[in-house]
């Protein structure tokens, strides 16, 4: 190697020069200041590294997803799926509830017991995907049907069952919280499902420059909207006092506070089917002027709307928003057509925020936050001052130090050294990973590293000068002696780095991408860039003597 | 050139550093078991990450003064809270522990501390963790600890020999038992930014370490007879202007950090700073010594054929071979160079190199064959 040492090919100094031009190019658009770069072509507009919440400000929450409530809500419609089966199979039963983990059947006959099994069966769902559950163990579906009785029947969730139901839940939640939270998709949120103790059962959200409480307002409320009749067989009051009918439940009224309404538990058309809502003004005869919102179903919860309203004219059905009655007007007319309005005491933000979140759709379940960090602007706004002062001091100090130290060569290891920062940079920019005040931490960091790699290769050269070397080949032993010592080095700081970034999390992690781009272009720059440099200089001034 | 060097540390040291290997180990292993008793009497001051609760900063509108906020805020029924000033006189950092009642009770708590400051107050910060999320924040700090070390082991053994793998790890252990006993000693916070920092010194300090243990390695292969003990201080003169270049270095960088960098990584790169240090110490007096009380395989000429880049050994004139190392004490030597027996390509090398035991209490590696040459 060592004749190889200080010679380059001509594509492999070409290559070198081109990596450090283009890096440097990269990494402008993040020190030029933002009036600047807007006014900027927008080809010209390359990509800033984003800059983390505590550098700008913003709101970071994570959320738990209610992995029992979402449990409780299968089972729930476990239950009524496998009335509907038997009914729909004509198998009397006397009774399906739920015990537990599981539905449990109870059929009239017996003799039936394998009729049902069939029919039941259908109700579990094969799960597709046995790469990420596993295959072993689970039957491949989501639920176990079995009768270890006759005339038992017991339908219970399996695990990979429920661990799909968790997961599904989270990424429609993500979609759900993103329309909410980014309507525009203007925020650069980031909204990603995060693994807890019991698989990725949350989701971490993070939006630079909003407030936590503007955020939690928006992800906040579940927006479940459903449509269901109005049981008016007996009043909510006798409902109270002599038990509530099997088919029936009690919701608060949310217009008359401190009343109920008792409704019908079958859902008309339920907030799935809607595919339009925005804030409007009652249209009522009577309505002054009042704030509604109008919203609009797709063709299925049209025709499910229309036929209920034809056969129930003259009977209250009820708005439901998140188990609460909004408002329960009387039918006067069937609804065909599939649109309608929710009226009720509303101010325009609420209209805004109701609209909004219809539009957005319910979340499949209730999320509670585990952990809430916000930053306000002006900190971070310091924390960025701070950083880069604290950066062009350190990169000054280190400067100096190494001129001083090593004359000419110590120019070049500082040349090495922007372009080490500067590749770090145009890195951060282009992977779109995001600089957190760790991060310039990190960065700092790698000064030390990159420098250690050239200190290693000129205290070498010193050493191979003092056993009398001759000028050329004394560079050329340390650079070559050097290099094993600081792949070395390079290497195990970089699994360091590595682990750091795979088992780190927030601000470890922000730390451990700004270290490892470090060290990877340290080592780029110690291996090539200084080399060049090295031997561009030797062969233009063909010196005789070397101060180093 | 007109750019010359201004100053030039000294070229060759001599420095008995493997002299006080004893007391250096001694004073470390006081130094752990320190941290060890400390830990369990004192324990460590753990930040909102590892506890769990609610910490807020807060901008006051004229200096503030936390000892008399102290007073006002106890009594608001949130638990124990703290107060600090926290960089400039009107602002502060309040934490207080986790509430019962979910995040809905730690909002109306924090309000409520919001709302007992001096009117004006801006909050400019505000972290809350569940104790849910803070257990499985200690939990992978701890993995990613020990993973960390469990990696370099195996790499470093990959590269060179077990024993090299173990003395770096214990240097590496060393260092952030160090780092932690001097945080539960002044009571610092103990956060996730100090876990980084912990992992960081990890990088540095395993750096420092393995460029000197290439260059025992090196040594190992060139002086073939010198003593351990000769050999290891060698080797750690001879690295002694990098190490202090750069440390040099990274204290420049990390000293502006610290001074300009802010209050809220100040922790952080004050763990930065005493871990550059306390690396670069283990590295010298911890990491190379402990290959004299474990012994090390001293015949590497079958790796260094099996190695052996085309020009670099050869390009060296051969010198003629010197005196025996028992004769000739490397420290005493004008020349390290004088040790060097075969630089020539190493046809008749003997077999395991029987090196006098006595000067250095060096054991030859029983049982280890001769030539076992590889990893490389």
């Amino acid at each position: 190697m060592s004749a190889f040492t200080l010679h380059f090919s001509r594509w492999g100094a070409v290559a070198t020069i081109l990596i450090s031009v283009a890096s440097v190019i990269f990494a402008l658009p993040n020190v030029i200041p933002i009036s600047t770069y807007e006014s900027l072509p927008s080809w010209a507009q390359l990509p800033r590294m984003p800059l983390g919440l505590d550098l700008r400000g913003g709101t970071h929450l994570l959320y738990q997803i209610d992995t029992t409530q979402l449990k409780k809500d299968w089972l729930q419609s476990i239950q009524t799926e496998s009335r509907r089966a038997l009914s729909e199979a004509r198998i009397a039963h006397s009774g399906v509830v739920i015990a537990g983990n599981q539905v449990r059947v109870n059929l009239r006959d017996p003799a039936n017991t394998d009729a049902a099994l069939t029919k039941l069966k259908t109700l579990a769902q094969p799960l597709s995907s046995s790469l990420l559950t596993g295959s072993g163990g689970d039957s491949g579906t989501d639920l176990s049907v079995q009768s270890t009785q006759p005339g038992v029947i017991t339908l219970e969730p399996t695990q990979a069952g429920v661990q799909r139901r968790i997961e599904n839940a989270i990424s429609r939640s993500i979609e759900v919280i993103r329309r909410r939270v980014d309507p525009q998709g203007t925020t650069e949120a980031t909204i990603q499902a995060q693994g807890g103790a019991s698989g990725k059962d949350r989701i971490l959200i993070q939006v630079p420059g909003l407030a936590p409480d503007e955020v939690k307002t928006r992800v906040g409320t579940t927006a479940k909207l459903t449509f269901q009749l109005v049981d008016t067989s007996i009043s909510p009051e006798e409902a109270k006092d002599h038990g509530v009918p099997p088919d029936s439940q009690l919701l608060p009224d949310q217009e008359r506070p401190g009343q109920f309404v008792l409704v019908h538990k079958e859902v008309i058309v339920s907030g799935d089917d809607l595919v339009n809502a925005y804030a409007g003004y009652d249209n009522r005869a009577g309505g002054v002027g009042e704030r509604a919102v109008d919203f609009e179903f797709n063709s299925r919860g049209a025709s499910a709307f229309a036929r209920v309203t034809r056969d129930n004219i003259g009977r209250p059905f009820a708005i439901i928003l998140d188990g609460k009655v909004i408002s329960a007007p009387v039918i006067r007319s069937e609804i065909p057509g599939g649109r309608g309005q929710i009226t009720g005491n509303f101010g325009v933000e609420e209209t805004n925020r109701l609209a909004l979140l219809l539009r957005s759709g319910a979340l499949p379940a209730a999320l509670s936050i585990i952990e809430e960090r916000s930053v306000g602007p002006s900190l971070g706004a310091d924390s960025i001052d701070a950083g880069s002062i604290a950066a062009a001091v350190g990169f000054a100090a280190v400067s100096l130090f190494m001129i001083s130290a090593y004359g000419l060569f110590g120019l070049f290891s500082v040349i090495a050294l922007a372009v080490n920062i500067a590749i770090i940079m145009a890195c951060l920019s282009l992977f779109h990973a995001t600089l957190t005040m760790p991060g310039i931490a990190g960065i700092v960091l790698t000064m030390g590293v990159a420098v250690d790699a050239n200190v290693l290769i000129y205290e070498r050269i010193r050493e191979e000068l003092r056993t009398g070397r001759g000028m050329i080949s004394a560079i050329e032993a340390g650079f070559d002696r050097a290099y094993a010592t600081i792949i070395d080095s390079h290497l195990t700081a970089l699994l360091a780095a590595l682990i750091l970034y795979a088992f780190g999390s927030g601000t470890v992690k922000g730390f451990a991408v700004t270290l490892s781009f470090g060290i990877v272009s340290s080592l780029f720059t110690a291996i090539t860039l200084t080399r060049l440099m090295v031997s561009t200089w030797l062969r233009q001034t063909r010196p005789t003597v070397l101060h180093i | 050139m007109l750019l010359k060097p201004l100053f030039r540390l000294p070229q060759k040291t001599n420095f008995h550093f493997v002299k006080y290997f004893r007391l250096c180990f001694a004073l470390s292993i006081i130094g752990i078991v320190g941290t060890v008793v400390l830990l369990f009497t004192h324990g460590l001051n753990f930040g909102i990450d590892f506890k769990g609760g609610t910490l807020m900063q807060v901008q006051t509108p004229t200096a503030a003064e936390a000892a008399k906020l102290r007073t006002t805020l106890t009594h608001l029924g949130v638990g124990e809270i703290q107060i600090q000033n926290f960089g400039k006189a009107d602002e502060l950092l309040i934490r207080f522990p986790e509430q019962e009642g979910g995040p809905e009770a730690q909002k109306v708590a924090a309000d409520k501390v919001l709302a007992a400051l001096p009117e004006g107050t801006k909050e400019l910060r505000r972290e809350q963790v569940g104790s849910t999320v803070s257990q499985e924040l200690i939990n992978s700090a701890i993995w990613a600890l020990v993973l960390t070390n469990l990696g370099i082991f195996a790499y470093v053994w990959f590269r060179f020999e077990w024993q090299f793998a173990l003395g770096a790890v214990i240097a590496l252990v060393h260092d952030v038992m160090l780092t932690i006993g001097l945080w539960s000693l002044f009571e610092l916070d103990f956060d996730l930014t100090i876990v980084a920092a912990l992992l960081t010194i990890l990088g540095y300090s395993i750096n420092d370490t393995v460029v000197i243990y290439d260059r025992i390695r090196e040594n190992l292969r060139r002086y073939k007879k010198m003593p351990l003990r000769q050999l290891l201080d060698l080797s750690v003169n001879e690295t002694m202007s990098r190490t202090i270049m750069t440390v040099a270095t990274v204290l420049m960088a990390l000293i502006p950090l610290y001074i300009f960098g802010g209050e809220v990584i100040r922790g952080f790169t004050f763990a930065m700073i005493f871990g550059t240090l306390i690396g670069t110490y283990s590295s010298v007096y911890i990491a190379a010594p402990f290959l004299i009380l474990i012994g090390v395989k001293r015949d590497w000429s079958g790796v260094e054929k099996a190695s052996a880049k085309p020009g670099a050994p050869a390009a060296k004139p051969a010198r003629p071979a010197a005196a025996p190392a028992e004769d000739r004490p490397a420290v005493e030597s004008s020349d390290a160079a004088a040790f060097e027996s075969t630089d020539a390509p190493e046809v008749e090398t003997p077999a395991p190199a029987r090196v006098a035991s006595k000067p250095s209490g060096y054991r030859p590696p029983a049982g280890r064959k001769a030539g076992r040459g590889k990893r490389r």
